[in-house]
This record gives C-alpha cells, structure tokens and sequence, in this order.
C-alpha cells in the first residue's frame, strides 16, 4: 500500500514541473487573453472594463490590419510555392548521382541554421546596396533602386529571403523521402525504359504525397506566423495605399499585432488581433489534420 | 532489403549513371549552389572593407586583411553591441532552457504514456492542442502575468534569466512531450517490469532504464528547441527588453543597428559574428543535426 502510495506520488511529481510551466506560461495567458480582447484593456494588471465586440468591430474596419492580413495571405501563397519548388528542385539534384551531394545537401541547409533577424539585415544590405549598384551598371532602371523601398517589390524580396532561408529545410524532407523510395523501384523502371522525367512525375512524386503534405503545412504556418526577417528586412515599409489609407505595404500579421499593441499603443485591439491569428491558424490546423485522417482511410 | 534486391537487377541490366547527363547536373547545382551561398560571401567580403569603400562601389573584392581587423576590434569593442556579453546570455539561457525542457518533458511524457488513465489522456490531449496556440495570441498578457507573478513570489520574472527559461519550459515543452511519448509508446514494458520486481524505484527505472532509451529522440528535441531558442527574437524582447541588462545575440544584433546611422562594414561584421558560433556547432554536428530537423518534421 505504501510503495503504492509512493509510485503515484513519485510520478505526480514528475508531472508537476511541466504542468506549473504549462499552465503559467501558455493556459492562464491565453484564458487572460481571450479576455482582455474583449475590454479596454491598458497593458497592464488594472482592472479593465468589459467592451463587448467593439475591440473586434474596430479592427475590422481598420485599413492597416485588413491590408495586412491579405499581404499575409499573398505571402503564404508565394511562398508556398517558391519554397516548395525550389526545395524540390533542390532535392532531385542532391540524390542524383553528381559528385559531392552530401556536402551540397549540408551547404543548402546552412541559412536555416541562422535567425531572422541576421539573415533579414544581411539581405537588406543586398537588396539596398549590392543589387542597385548591379543594376545601375547593367542599366536596369527598375533594378537599379532598393526593391524595398518599393512598395511593388517589396514582396518579392520578402519572399527572396524567406525561400532561401527555408527551402534548405524542406529540401531535406524531400531527400529524406526519396531516399525512401525502394532502389529496386526506380530501377526496374529505367530497365524498362522510363525517362527520367517519367520516373520523376510517375513514380517519385506520388510516392512522395505525404512529404509534400507535411513541407505544405510547414512553409504555410511559417509563412504565415513570419515575423523576425519581417522586422529586420523592411520593418513593414514602404507606405502604400488602401481603402484610401496609407497603410504599410509589407507589414506581414505578426509585426502589425506587435506594432498595433507597442507602436500605437492599442493593447486590446492588438489582443483581438492576436485572437484573430489564433483562429485562422486553428482553421488551418483543423484542415491538415482532416486531410491526414483522408489520406490514411485511402491507404 | 532494398539494396539486396536492387543488386541483381543492376548486374542484369549492365546498370551504368549516365555520363553526359551527371556532369550537366553537377554543373547546375554548383552554380545554384553558389548562388546560395553568395549572401554569405558578401557578409565575408564586406567585413573586410570600410564603410566609404563600400559606399562608393558595394560590390567589390575587399582589397586590406587589415581593415577586417580594424572593423573586429571596433565592433568587439562596441558597447552597443557586447559580443561577448550576448554570446554568454545567448548559451546560458539556451544550455538551461534545453536542459529542463528535455528532462522535464521526458519525465511528463513517460508517466502519461505509462498511465493509462482519463486523466493521462486529457492531460496528452491538453498539450497536443496547445500546439497549436500562436506566440502571439499569449504574448500580451504573458508580460502583464509575469510582472504579477513575480511581484507576488519576489522573483523577478521579467529581465531575469529564470524568467526566460521557465517561458521557454512553458512554450517547448508541447512538442517535446509529443514526440517523447511517440517514442516511449514503442519502449517495451517489460524492462521496467524486471526493474520493478528487482526493487528499482519508480524514479529510478525512469532514470536508469528508460533515460537511456530515450537518446535517439533526445537528439530531435534537443536540435529543433535548440534551434528555435539560440535564434528567436520575440521572446527574449518583451521578456528582457531591447534595452535590458540580460541581450541575447539577435537583440544585440539589431540593437546595434537600430542605434546608429547604418554602418554597413560594421553591421557585416557583427552578423559575421552572430552567425559563427552556430556554423561551427553545424561544421561538427551536422548529422546529428540534419537527423533532428528531419525527425522533427515527420513526427
């Protein structure tokens, strides 16, 4: 009876230091922050008054935040894309049979070890320095000043960074999945007279869905919750309009949340953005997860 | 099994790579290659260069070693910056935080895989939701909280180097209990039943049989959290501040950009700097590395 005793105390123990952090650090916040989003919340501990859905009803009329929730979505989108390209591309030379591929398959991956912050600032140099004075010399008009301080550029250089920065990451699934992929296959379909591009669409692409399943849901929440190569790269600028507002042209969700709570000095309404991002990223969770349980009932 | 069955067919099939094709592939991804790696080169190149030579002509070869060492010992020296000093917050906050997220999520993931109770189940579910929890939606009121807590207990949790590990507990562990117990539910149980009836304590078995199970997922918690807390920015600004006794190495890195009017030699040469400590580690533990990003991602 003791010793039983003992046991579940020992093992109460070792659940207690996660769940004091858990619910210090992610569950009492996120209660507090369901509801300050729905008060005139100041930022601090004083007691708020209650608002109702005004928090809400304001920033959905507010030019910045839904300028910045469609920059965000153009983001993801091309991002998705020039990622998941450029990774694949990426993992069809590395696993062919050139020489070196595993110092290529190392060296591809280095910019994902470095932060936002320190990748951001280096391209910023590139982008306002190196490349205008490439262009000026080749006589490029539109190249030969900043793409950032370009409200029409500005996205691509966002989406420069950002598929340099992660294509290295997702290249390493991809090659991790082709690696999976039965030898014996690949060859007997060579044998029997397969091209290579044949052997690419037909054979390792669909027997690569669930890497691509899982690289599309990464770069989409990433994309999505970007911020760091944001704040160093362009820090939201230039100014653009919409609605006939002058809004940020590249302030992705995450900088405007901080900026709409810091820089104006809005706690609640950026509380109920915050909310807001929750719940899309919550939708986006909820579609990746039906779809695995599809793809298993299938298999 | 795979490479028994592909050996006959190659020998049948007077299996060869083709020449031709090879070396055309070597050729496109050296110079994709070198496209990648080219930001880095300009970060090598322009630290090596004054900040009048790299405005009169941004893309050119650095043509003094010993300006490379006048901008090192301007920007070691720099008091804005503080290398040193941000690279001693950025390890001890990083080593700390990894060391009681491992354990402390191992132990958590152990006792909810071995109990199979209502309780265990909720608690698992609980986590595995909060996965989905954005920075973002908590960041706010986590502040407002912190500030609380710590006025209540007398130990400061903002500014504070506890502060900033227990936040790091709270975030990381969600995905590290999740992969922990994917791992464990395969330990089999009747090592800890022969530890049992041998008189081993319920802590000891963890400790001494399941522990060291438990190192090859070690290597996947340790290298996506690691990653993820040498290089975050948001957190360690609004839990020490931009200004704050305690920098990590991306606050000093931006904090020193935002302090003057861009020195582009010496904004180089710190992100040279800020980018060392991690290709080094990578230079030696690359495989353990590249297994952990991958392993992450499939989990």
């Amino acid at each position: 009876m003791t010793s039983k005793v003992k046991r579940k105390l020992t093992e109460f123990l070792f659940l207690l230091p996660s769940l004091i952090a858990f619910l210090m650090v992610i569950i009492v916040p996120f209660i507090l922050g369901i509801y300050y989003s729905f008060t005139d919340w100041q930022g601090t501990g004083a007691v708020s008054q209650s608002v109702g859905f005004a928090n809400y009803a304001a920033i959905f009329k507010d030019a910045g935040f839904l300028h910045s929730f469609l920059v965000t979505l153009l983001f993801t989108v091309l991002n998705i894309i020039t990622v998941n390209v450029v990774a694949f591309i990426i993992s069809l030379l590395v696993t062919s049979e050139i020489r070196g591929r595993n110092v290529y398959r190392a060296g591809f991956f280095i910019p994902n070890l470095i932060g936002g912050i320190v990748l951001g600032l280096v391209w910023q140099f590139i982008f306002t320095n190196i490349v205008p004075s490439i262009g000026s010399s080749l006589g490029l008009p539109t190249l030969s000043k900043s793409l950032i301080s370009n409200k029409d550029t500005v996205m691509f250089t966002m989406v420069t960074v950002n598929t340099w920065q992660y294509a290295g990451y997702i290249m390493l699934i991809y090659v991790a999945a082709i690696q999976g992929i039965s030898k014996s296959v690949m060859e007997a379909a060579e044998v029997d007279g397969a091209r290579y591009w044949t052997r690419v669409t037909r054979i390792q692409i669909p027997l690569m869905a669930n890497a691509f399943t899982i690289s599309l849901f990464l770069t989409l929440t990433n994309s999505f919750k970007m911020y760091d190569v944001n704040v160093a790269l362009t820090n939201g600028g230039p100014v653009a309009m919409f609605m006939n507002k002058p809004v940020q042209a590249s302030e992705l969700l995450a900088l405007n949340i901080y900026n709409t709570a810091f820089k104006y000095n809005n706690m609640a309404q950026g509380q109920a953005k915050a909310v807001i991002f929750f719940i899309v990223l919550t939708i986006f969770s909820i579609i990746q997860v039906s779809w695995n349980k599809s793809k298993e009932v299938e298999a | 099994m795979a490479k028994q069955a592909a050996a006959p067919i190659e020998r049948m099939a007077g299996y060869k790579p083709h020449k031709g094709r090879t070396i055309a592939l070597e050729i496109v991804t050296l110079i994709l290659f070198i496209l990648f790696m080219m930001p880095f080169l300009i970060v090598v190149f322009n630290s090596m260069r004054s900040n009048t030579d790299i405005i009169n002509n941004p893309v050119a070869l650095p043509n003094s070693l010993s300006q490379f060492w006048t901008n090192l010992t301007d920007i070691w020296n720099n008091p804005t910056f503080n290398f040193l000093s941000a690279l001693r917050d950025s390890v001890i906050i990083t080593i700390l935080s990894l060391a009681i997220i491992s354990i402390f999520s191992s132990m958590a993931a152990w006792v909810l895989v071995r109990n199979k109770t209502k309780w265990s189940n909720f608690i698992f579910f609980c986590y595995v939701a909060a996965m989905v929890i954005p920075f973002q939606v908590v960041m706010f009121p986590l502040l407002t909280w912190f500030k609380s807590v710590g006025d209540f207990l007398g130990i400061p949790l903002l500014r504070s180097y506890q502060g900033i590990i227990f936040a790091y507990l709270g975030f990381g562990e969600a995905m590290s209990i999740f992969i922990f117990h994917g791992f464990i539910k395969g330990v089999p149980l009747e090592l800890e039943e022969a530890a049992d009836i041998d008189g081993c304590s319920r802590a000891g078995t963890f400790f001494r049989i399941v522990l060291p199970l438990l190192q090859p997922v070690f290597v996947t918690v340790l290298v996506l959290n690691g990653l993820w807390i040498w290089n975050d920015y948001l957190l360690p600004l609004l839990v020490l501040g931009a200004n704050g006794d305690i920098r990590t190495i991306p606050l000093a890195v931006q904090g020193f950009n935002g302090a003057y009017v861009k020195q582009w030699h010496l904004i180089m040469t710190s992100t040279l700097l800020a980018m060392l400590p991690i290709v080094i580690l990578y230079l030696f533990a690359q495989k353990y590395i590249v297994q952990g990003m991958v392993d992450g991602s499939i989990k």
